[in-house]
């Protein structure tokens, strides 16, 4: 999951698989197939189906098809080693766990659907473009009038003047129109009703006998309403999530693994962020961010020093809090609970500043622990450690 | 002088009664804040802190002439609590809590963008005009009566930066944090407006971040409308990107949101951008000598 929470929506993914499900359930057409996590039952599948096949690893990373996760299969005789080799794939670090088989599809033409929040305009938006597929991207830089925006100001869905501009500038003649017309109704409704962060079909075709279809489907659920959607929380897919993030989650602490070697304990994610970014400029390497969050539970430390032990790499530590509603005296707590009950086998950096800093220097000067009260000299200290 | 809060500023609490609310109610008070009311719905006539607590906003607005609202409900909660301000006609909402569904924000917004409301937040450390009033969460004795206006779009990293100035005695005349959440009330160009008007404020520091478009909007701002000195910091240049929103994230961000980017945008409009939050303080003596 997005793990810096102000950057963009924090958001949960499922596979395409069960993002299909509910389009189907929308009314939204989409081709024949089902998904396999054996061979076994990938055989069964296609033995349904007939060739040609297309063959889509699950993945909730982006650029699978670049990864080679995506195969056509058009005789029988290839069917297994494709299987295989896509099975076999690691995606950006994701294992395949489920390889998605579908029809093959005669396209004719390939557009872009989708709805998402833009952010900086407060408001729901409309994406369409008639120029869909992998280089979708591409378009929307090299050929942005090719990329169509509809807002929906407010509302929760499309009954403007403005609606038919729109719709026709994706889609040529009427039927085609009407047909774009239904599906982002019905896409709109599955918006609303699931607290989505993104609905998208890229492509969304026109076949060659005039069938309409979703030949993909991405659907991201706002991690902050999932308290009002029991039965999407049940579709989390935790072995597609980092196992570390995950553990993290758990403890209510925010954390992205880096390449560096420093790891990095902050409160708040804006000072976090300016912590990794003053390493860097004094010549060090974050192994992570890590923000321990604005509550001073003493375990807290604990939890987020076993985190980033976990990786070997960790050359130094540095623990940099500016307190304000977690508290300095906690904090010192929490890291003489740490060394209680772990061997911390690296050099460990304190910036105490802020609530109760008095405190909490004492608390740790008693155990031998020094502290610093200005963020520049304790990152100095930190790089100056990690180097030797 | 000062902007959106000073000693005239009678608050109310909503969420007296939980933890946080009742918590920080007592460090708003110490620090001198006018708290007038409390809400919390079915508690009605309950003192917190000496403040007596009412069951909706608009009798608790009625009885004490209360301006201004500070939210410490849940996030399940807290759009209703923010509509239910704007109907009451508090003129200034600050939304503390964090975690509200977007799509309840964006419904906020739209309520917002026709009242006469404004809203500060939500997932935000709240506003202090220092030695006047402290509404939110922030830590009151790092700060200092001045002539600074800071605008931040983090927590603690603002209160890293209020200390360096307060450190190199530069006070401030407000700081206002704006909230970490993708969709937030008053955004940086509202504040540089407000800061701009203001007699007390001499200068601004803006502290932002990666993500979004909202710094690019406030270089744009600055350009035209700037008539005193503006410092700036940007946090996230060594962040990952993050993980993608889809196709469509990627459209609509248009590749200008990264740190680098908005630094060389602010470059442009004269404002000064810091490497290190120690380094502001000089900028903007420099800027202001």
């Amino acid at each position: 999951m997005i793990s810096f929470p102000q950057l963009t929506l924090t958001q949960m993914k499922i596979q395409e698989y069960q993002a299909r499900e509910i389009f189907k359930k929308a009314g939204v057409a989409v081709s024949d197939g089902d998904v396999a996590s054996n061979l076994e039952q990938a055989k069964g599948i296609a033995g349904k189906f007939g060739f040609p096949l297309v063959l889509k690893a699950q993945v909730l990373v982006g650029g699978r098809g670049k990864a080679g996760g995506v195969k056509v299969v058009k005789i029988p005789s290839e069917f297994e080693r494709t299987f295989s080799a896509i099975k076999n794939l690691q995606i950006k670090g994701c294992a395949v766990e489920h390889i998605f088989i579908v029809r093959a599809v005669d396209i004719r033409k390939e557009y872009y659907l989708a709805i998402t929040i833009d952010n900086a305009r407060n408001d729901v938006v409309l994406i369409a473009s008639s120029e869909g597929g992998v280089d979708i991207e591409e378009t929307a830089q090299k050929n942005p009038q090719a990329i169509h925006k509809f807002y929906l100001q407010g509302k929760k869905e499309i009954d403007s003047s403005r609606w038919s501009q729109f719709i026709g500038a994706i889609f040529k003649d009427l039927t085609a129109q009407n047909q774009g017309t239904k599906i982002f109704k019905a896409l709109l409704k599955v918006f609303f009703k699931n607290d989505c962060a993104l609905v998208e079909i890229n492509p969304y075709v026109l076949d060659a006998k005039g069938n309409w279809l979703a030949l993909d489907a991405k659907v991201n659920f706002d991690d902050n309403a999932l308290f009002r959607h029991p039965e999407i929380m049940a579709l989390r897919d935790l072995r597609a999530e980092d196992p570390d993030e995950l553990e993290a989650k758990k403890h209510d602490l925010s954390f992205v693994k880096m390449e560096g070697n420093i790891g990095c304990i902050v409160n708040g994610a804006g000072l976090a962020m300016a912590t990794m970014d003053i390493i860097k400029l004094s010549g060090g390497n974050p192994a992570n961010f890590l923000d321990v969050g604005g509550s001073s539970n003493p375990e807290k430390v604990l939890n987020a020093l076993k985190i980033i032990l976990k990786n070997p790499g960790v050359k130094a530590i540095l623990i940099n809090i500016f307190g304000g509603i977690t508290r300095c005296d906690d904090i010192a707590n929490g890291i003489l609970q740490a060394k209680g009950q772990m061997t911390i086998p690296v050099p460990l950096v304190v910036r105490l500043t802020g609530t109760n800093e008095k405190e909490g220097v004492a608390i740790l000067k008693q155990a031998d622990i020094n502290t610093y009260s200005a963020m520049r000299e304790a990152v100095n200290r930190v790089v100056e450690l990690a180097k030797t | 002088m000062s902007i959106l809060i000073d000693y005239n500023t009678k608050v109310l609490v909503q969420g007296i009664t939980g933890r946080d609310g009742s918590f920080h109610t007592q460090r708003m008070l110490e620090y001198g804040t006018k708290v007038v009311a409390g809400v919390t719905p079915g508690k009605g006539g309950q003192n917190v802190e000496g403040v007596p607590v009412f069951n909706n906003v608009s009798e608790a607005r009625e009885k004490t002439g209360a301006n201004t609202a500070v939210i410490y409900v849940p996030a399940k909660f807290a759009k209703d609590a923010i509509l239910e301000d704007i109907r009451a006609g508090i003129e200034l909402v600050i939304c503390i809590t964090e975690g509200l569904p977007v799509l309840d924000m964006v419904e906020v917004m739209e309520v917002v963008r026709e009242s006469k409301t404004r809203l500060v937040g939500p997932n935000c450390p709240g506003v202090i005009s220092p030695g006047k009033s402290k509404v939110g969460i922030m830590p009151g004795h790092i700060h200092k009566p001045g002539p600074i206006g800071v605008i931040s779009r983090s927590g603690t990293l603002t209160y890293e930066v209020v200390w360096n100035l307060t450190l190199n005695n530069l006070g401030q005349s407000s700081c206002v944090g704006l909230g970490g959440d993708p969709i937030v009330g008053m955004r940086f160009v509202d504040l540089l407006e407000l800061f701009m008007k203001d007699a007390e404020t001499k200068a601004m520091v803006m502290v932002g971040e990666i993500g979004g478009e909202d710094e690019q909007k406030a270089a744009e701002y600055i350009k035209k409308h700037g008539t005193k000195p503006v410092v700036g910091f940007i946090a996230g240049k060594t962040a990952p990107s993050g993980k993608r929103m889809g196709h469509a994230g990627a459209i609509i961000s248009s590749g200008t949101s990264t740190a680098a980017a908005k630094v060389e945008v602010l470059k442009t409009a004269g404002v000064a951008v810091a490497d290190f939050p120690e380094d502001i303080p000089n900028l903007l003596l420099e800027k202001l000598r």
